[in-house]
């Protein structure tokens, strides 16, 4: 099962090589690790995507609470959330009838394209891990160039709560 | 204690000075460090303050590391060590995986290259937080004179409270050297640390004990070094006395409850008592106050305690459902937990026979060995010491291996704290440095290092620390000229294969396992005469009828003293329950 587990952390030197040492000398699986400043200087924030059952799970958020400098340590995952990944992805797109079938599936993903040049755009695309990979999948035939993601952010729901975890029209 | 006034003068002083000054402040009386180029002003502020703080230099920053242990295990203080940047800080680095896995307050400072030349390879440069993170409860790199005073307050709290552990604290010579007006009053800045208060447990929680207590047929309390960090032997006695719920112990927790009583069952595990091992594979209620099923505990995890309801007390809620799930998992400092629990609980009348089978279990397996050797064997030698020094304020020290399990089956405790072992880590040569340590925080009492000869060797040098400083340590040196415990195992489990588990000359017969006889036909090195060498008090002794005099002239000898004990190397520790196997398959043979 995957987790989203939201740390809030001292922002101070070490701290990210301390917390990302303590999950591999455990032998816990990470599939993403987001980090970035907050609303407050002397804090970051860290996003990870945990793989694991609820034990693997318990052990995780223990081990980071027990961090000096781990202040706060939220599974994000059990509540109602927003999550986003964004990407950067170069794709190959000579002139023509291959570059205006991906602006439109620019269009329909409601990306940007940020850079082009002569054989190849560069796409800005942000959304659920879902959507991004659904993206990246359809730009496989045109050949992808580069790719770069953020690893997954969320930040718990705070509005609506319709049971629906999320909706992608929030997007900007 | 003694303070300075330069709080009330505002007067600029060194970081060196501050830090120093910031240890006395904090109740700190004894460090053992080891000087080096980059650690030399903090020498200079630790002479300035000698009359505060004793600077006790050990011979090799290891040993400091391990003294300053020993000085926190048996006091419940914490330990100061400090050794130079580079190889300095990288010998201490044993010492402080050593206090992480059994939890030890110690507070390790070492010196670092200045701060313009960090990460340029500089002499004597290693990045030591780094090497750290993982074996350290917190570290610090200081970069700020401002900071220190903060630091090392924030430093000893962390170290001390919640489940205790080693802290590191990495100074950069130019940070010594650099002043400031200390702030001795700053406050901490420690947002993410919730352990500084002690977690007291719900009622609720408490409440479920005591029914689990009341309707159990057949209860057993497993306690281990949290009582022992946590203070709470006394209360851990009025339970076992209230209730009549018999007791095993770890090799951390022993000394919290006295062996010789009749309800304890002794110690569990690979080399625990069949009787402790049998109550708790039979138990149906496991009582687990403030041990981690290790696995040299536990054995095969999941048969362990197998049809026990299973109640977990511990400080550090990640071992709860680390290892073991637990039926009543509490995250609480024992003492107010036990504190709590003992109104609840009453005399169980009802488990009579659960007592009696225990009692029984006791009388038929007791910790043995022939009685009738021609020789002085390991237990015999530990079960006359034991004897000799009952009455006596003792503190035991061991290295690791057959000597250690050995003196945790036959020495006989009564007292918490007066049994170091490195449990958790089983670091070779923690005996005799720890010993160094306990002394220096007890100078009156006797304290014996029970050591094999081949840990003996990993510190031998502290002899001279011992000898220098006035610490008279006794060496009860149980010497095989083998590393026992793996020839056990080699004999078990290798055919008696001897893949370098002689300690003598190659071409002696025993290194390739081909001896004849219990003994060696070499006695190497010929450690009466380092002893005297070091300065030290020395005898060998290899007849069983000399033994109780050879002892009696090592307790009552002036200064530190290496009895040299001849003994067989083809003695087992036993029981022994295979790593991984169950009860079932104990060795008693």
């Amino acid at each position: 099962m995957r987790h989203v587990i939201s740390a809030l952390v001292q922002n101070v030197p070490g701290v990210l090589a301390h917390i990302s040492g303590m999950l591999a000398s455990r032998g816990f699986n990470i599939n993403s690790l987001a980090v970035g400043p907050t609303e407050n200087d002397d804090l970051s924030r860290m996003t990870f995507v945990v793989v694991g059952d609820n034990q693997v799970l318990e052990q995780v958020s223990k081990q980071l609470e027990k961090i000096v400098t781990v202040v706060r340590v939220i599974d994000i995952s059990t509540q109602e959330y927003v999550e986003r990944d964004l990407m950067l992805i170069g794709v190959q797109a000579e002139t023509g009838e291959k570059r205006s079938e991906i602006r439109e599936l620019v269009e329909i993903f409601r990306g940007k394209i940020v850079d082009v040049g002569a054989e190849q755009v560069m796409i800005e695309i942000s959304g659920r891990e879902g959507k991004v990979q659904a993206f990246v999948d359809r730009m496989r035939p045109f050949g992808i160039i580069e790719l770069v993601r953020t690893g997954k952010i969320a930040m718990v729901r705070h509005g609506r709560t319709n049971g629906n975890t999320d909706t992608e029209s929030d997007d900007g | 204690m003694a303070t300075t006034d330069s709080a009330t003068t505002n007067q600029m002083i060194s970081g060196a000075d501050i830090l120093v000054q910031a240890l006395v402040r904090n109740g700190i009386e004894t460090i053992f460090a080891y000087p080096g180029g980059a650690s030399m002003p903090l020498h200079q502020a630790l002479l300035r303050n000698k009359e505060d703080l004793r600077t006790i230099l050990p011979r090799h920053e290891q040993g400091g590391g391990f003294a300053a242990q020993g000085y926190a295990r048996s006091t419940g203080g914490v330990g100061v060590c400090m050794a130079t940047s580079g190889p300095g800080a990288t010998n201490l680095v044993t010492a402080i995986a050593d206090a992480k896995l059994d939890s030890i307050p110690l507070i390790a400072i070492s010196g670092q290259v200045g701060t313009p030349v960090i990460g340029t390879d500089a002499f004597q440069e290693t990045p030591i937080v780094e090497v750290c993170r993982g074996i350290t409860k917190h570290h610090y790199l200081l970069t700020d004179v401002n900071d220190i005073a903060r630091v090392v307050k924030e430093a000893i709290h962390i170290a001390t409270t919640g489940r205790p552990g080693p802290v590191l604290i990495d100074v950069p010579k130019d940070v010594q050297l650099d002043s400031c007006v200390p702030d001795w009053d700053v406050e901490f800045s420690l947002p993410g640390y919730r352990a500084g208060v002690a977690t007291e447990p719900a009622d609720e929680q408490i409440n479920q004990v005591a029914a689990a207590i009341k309707h159990a047929k057949r209860p057993v309390i497993y306690a281990g070094g949290g009582i022992i960090a946590a203070e709470a032997s006394e209360q851990l006695r009025e339970l076992v006395h209230k209730t009549g719920i018999p007791i095993t112990m770890t090799l951390m927790g022993l000394g919290s409850f006295p062996n010789a009583e009749q309800l304890s069952m002794d110690m569990l595990g690979m080399h625990g008592a069949v009787y402790a091992n049998h109550a708790v594979r039979d138990c149906d209620l496991l009582i687990a106050l403030g041990v981690r099923f290790d696995d040299r505990v536990t054995g095969k995890v999941s048969a362990f305690a197998k049809d026990a309801k299973i109640v977990h007390i511990d400080i550090d809620p990640s071992e709860l459902n680390k290892n073991k799930p637990a039926h009543i998992p509490i995250v609480s400092d024992l003492k107010l937990a036990l504190n709590k629990l003992l109104p609840l609980v009453e005399y169980k009348d009802d488990i009579d026979g659960w007592r009696e089978q225990c009692q029984q279990d006791k009388a038929a397996n007791p910790y043995k060995y022939d009685e009738g050797f021609d020789g002085i064997l390991q237990q015999h030698a530990i079960r006359e010491l034991s004897n000799l020094t009952q009455e006596m304020e003792t503190f035991i020290t061991v290295g690791v291996g057959q000597h250690q399990m050995w003196s945790a089956q036959f020495y006989q405790f009564t007292r918490p704290r007066s049994w170091h072992s490195s449990s958790g880590l089983g670091t070779m040569g923690f005996g005799l440095p720890a010993a160094m340590g306990v002394q220096a925080a007890h100078p009156n009492a006797l304290v014996v290092d029970i050591d094999g000869d081949g840990s003996f060797q990993m510190n031998i040098q502290e002899l001279a620390a011992c000898y220098c400083e006035k610490l008279p340590v006794k060496v009860l040196l149980l010497n095989n000229q083998h590393l026992g415990m793996v020839v056990q195992w080699e004999d078990r489990f290798m055919h008696g294969n001897r893949a370098h588990t002689y300690l003598g000359p190659i071409d002696d017969a025993e290194a390739a396992g081909k001896g004849s006889g219990p003994f060696a036909v070499e006695r190497y090195p010929d450690f009466v005469q380092i002893a005297k060498g070091y300065g030290c008090g020395a005898a060998s002794v290899s007849k069983k009828t000399d033994l109780v005099d050879a002892l009696r002239e090592m307790i009552s000898y002036d200064g530190p003293f290496v009895l040299d004990v001849e003994v067989p190397y083809q003695e087992h520790v036993l029981p022994m329950i295979p790593s991984g196997a169950t009860v079932d398959d104990m060795i008693t043979e």
